[in-house]
């Protein structure tokens, strides 16, 4: 298949003597959004880090796949020479510079490619207006809902085909957290490819084309977005938890939970 | 008593620029390299007597005596860095600081060795003294003034304004999204080194000439003056620093003024420097211009 754009084969990685990943394969189509959802623990952020780098491989590989049919072994490769082959990745939380200006923090995302930085930055206030406002404004002093889209943007100015996510979600109030998913899914129109992890399973599956379960470092399930939603397994396990939960909540409150 | 005021004002501003730039290095090494450099202060006098050695013994004019210092402190900096402390990452803050602590040991006594114990001066005339009607200053002062002047502007730009700058700034802000955003983030960490040692090197030359007469104990008696900038400004903020440097200048400075309840003794000047540190840190654990950080 020439229309992917990622391949994790059999990837084992972890910190100190204990391996977190135990061989963990997955693609990214070409254009597609996939979503790595699974417990916490599953090594969801290890697998994202190992891909990018800043963990070891101990096993396994990686392979970025260009469009004419070449590709690259990102495996042992430090993540600025990644960058440098179009891939960029926000992490969790950590995600801006926060004692510089917002305007730095696109200039520092932009270094990879200094000359179109320009254009690049106009392509990128357009996708994400809010930040034209707080360009002069430091980093720290942004809401967590801006610093995710900040984080967004610094990735965005090296002009990627492939965008990591390492859980957008994190912190984020309900509605912001829309926003922001809002703003991947017109991220991903524009011909990014998206590979990110999620704790918020359902939101993030129903806008995937494509969706992995991890368990205990391992892959549990696969499949697309739409199928894994409705999945029995992945239902008892995963969404199943959130509906008991508001089951539980409106027991206190008026009766017996109503039967789906 | 405002004469006296005017001229601790300039003392404390030359202090206070030379602990500046010395500090911005301390600190973006912390920031980049997570390293607590015990041996900065030695890094000092290395460039106090390598400056001494082109300006007593190779004749160089003081210009060329510090920018020769500064060279040769980079150097030694980069090296160190490359044959000791490269080799020995990952071991934790603690191990890497306490080896620090021995290179900076080790740094002093060569230099005892080699130059011996007694006090040098560099070729200027201690005695003249510029009358400028508010305020008197040694040459060694002028010589300082004019090369702070100079140094601390392109310093600042360098951090504000170049890609290189802003790297380094970046690494030290957070070092794995520095390095997920394209920067090669171990030429950064050689390129603070060069930076750092150079800046030493400017300050242990700059200390030797304001104070007029040295010896091997001249970076030790400035480290932890360094540090508390480097504290005071927000560990690894190279802003922060550069602030914190004049400000501890100053305020060195100015306590001894009359005017101030009679002036503090100038022995305690640096009593006063942590008893500032203390009480700032009190309130403000993460220094003037820091933010929170987990090590």
């Amino acid at each position: 298949m020439s229309d992917l754009v990622l391949t994790v084969r059999d990837l084992r990685a972890g910190y100190g003597d204990e391996d977190v990943l135990h061989g963990v394969s997955i693609d990214v189509m070409r254009g597609s959004i996939v979503a790595v959802i699974g417990p916490n623990g599953s090594g969801k952020s290890t697998l994202l880090k190992t891909i990018y780098g800043l963990v070891p491989a101990r096993h396994g590989n990686v392979m970025l796949l260009d469009e004419a049919g070449g590709s690259h072994d990102l495996t042992g490769l430090r993540p600025n020479r990644i960058t440098a082959l179009g891939v960029n990745m926000v992490p969790q939380l950590a995600n801006v510079f926060p004692d510089m200006s917002v305007l730095e923090n696109l200039e520092i995302g932009a270094l990879p490619a200094r000359e179109r930085f320009a254009a690049q930055m106009e392509k990128v206030l357009h996708a994400l207006p809010l930040l034209r406002a707080m360009l002069h404004k430091r980093a720290a002093a942004l809401s967590g809902g801006q610093r995710q889209m900040l984080g967004v943007a610094r990735a965005l100015m090296s002009d990627p085909k492939l965008l990591i996510l390492d859980e957008p979600s994190a912190g984020l109030a309900p509605a912001v957290l829309e926003e922001v998913f809002a703003k991947v899914k017109a991220i991903n129109a524009t011909g990014v490819s998206i590979l990110m992890v999620e704790q918020k399973a359902r939101q993030c599956l129903a806008m995937a084309d494509y969706g992995y379960v991890l368990e205990q470092g391992r892959n549990r399930l696969q499949g697309r977005g739409q199928d894994l939603l409705n999945d029995e397994e992945v239902v008892r396990l995963y969404l199943g938890v959130q509906r008991r939960q508001t089951g539980r909540a409106r027991d206190g409150r008026d009766g017996p939970p109503t039967p789906p | 008593m405002l004469e006296q005021f005017a001229q601790l004002t300039i003392n404390g501003l030359i202090t206070g620029t030379i602990l500046a730039l010395t500090g911005v290095g301390a600190s973006l090494v912390f920031g980049i390299q997570r390293i607590a450099n015990f041996a900065h202060g030695e890094y000092l006098t290395f460039a106090a007597y390598a400056g001494l050695l082109l300006n007593a013994t190779y004749g160089q004019n003081l210009v060329v005596a510090t920018a020769g210092a500064m060279a040769a402190t980079a150097i030694l900096a980069v090296a160190i860095h490359f044959g000791v402390l490269r080799p020995l990452r990952g071991r934790g803050l603690v191990a890497t600081s306490l080896i620090t602590v021995g290179i900076g040991l080790m740094l002093r006594d060569v230099i005892f060795m080699v130059v011996g114990p007694q006090t040098r001066q560099f070729e200027i005339d201690q005695t003249a003294v510029y009358d400028l009607t508010l305020v008197r200053i040694s040459p060694g002062q002028a010589v300082a003034i004019a090369i702070t002047i100079v140094v601390a502007p392109a310093v600042a730009l360098l951090l504000a304004r170049t890609p290189i700058g802003k790297a380094m700034r970046a690494v030290a802000d957070n070092r794995d999204l520095a390095a997920i955003s394209g920067i090669d983030v171990e030429r950064i960490g050689t390129y603070v080194w060069l930076l750092a040692g150079a800046l030493a090197g400017l300050g242990g030359t700059m200390f030797a000439v304001v104070q007029g007469t040295f010896d091997p104990n001249l970076g030790f008696q400035v480290l932890f003056l360094i540090f508390t900038t480097v504290v005071l400004g927000g560990i690894g903020s190279a802003y922060g620093a550069l602030m914190a440097g004049i400000v501890l200048g100053l305020a060195m400075e100015l306590s001894t003024w009359s005017g101030f309840a009679g002036g503090l003794e100038a022995r305690f000047k640096p009593v006063l420097a942590f008893a500032v540190l203390i009480g700032l840190l009190l309130y403000r654990p993460q220094g003037l211009f820091g933010r929170a950080r987990v090590f």
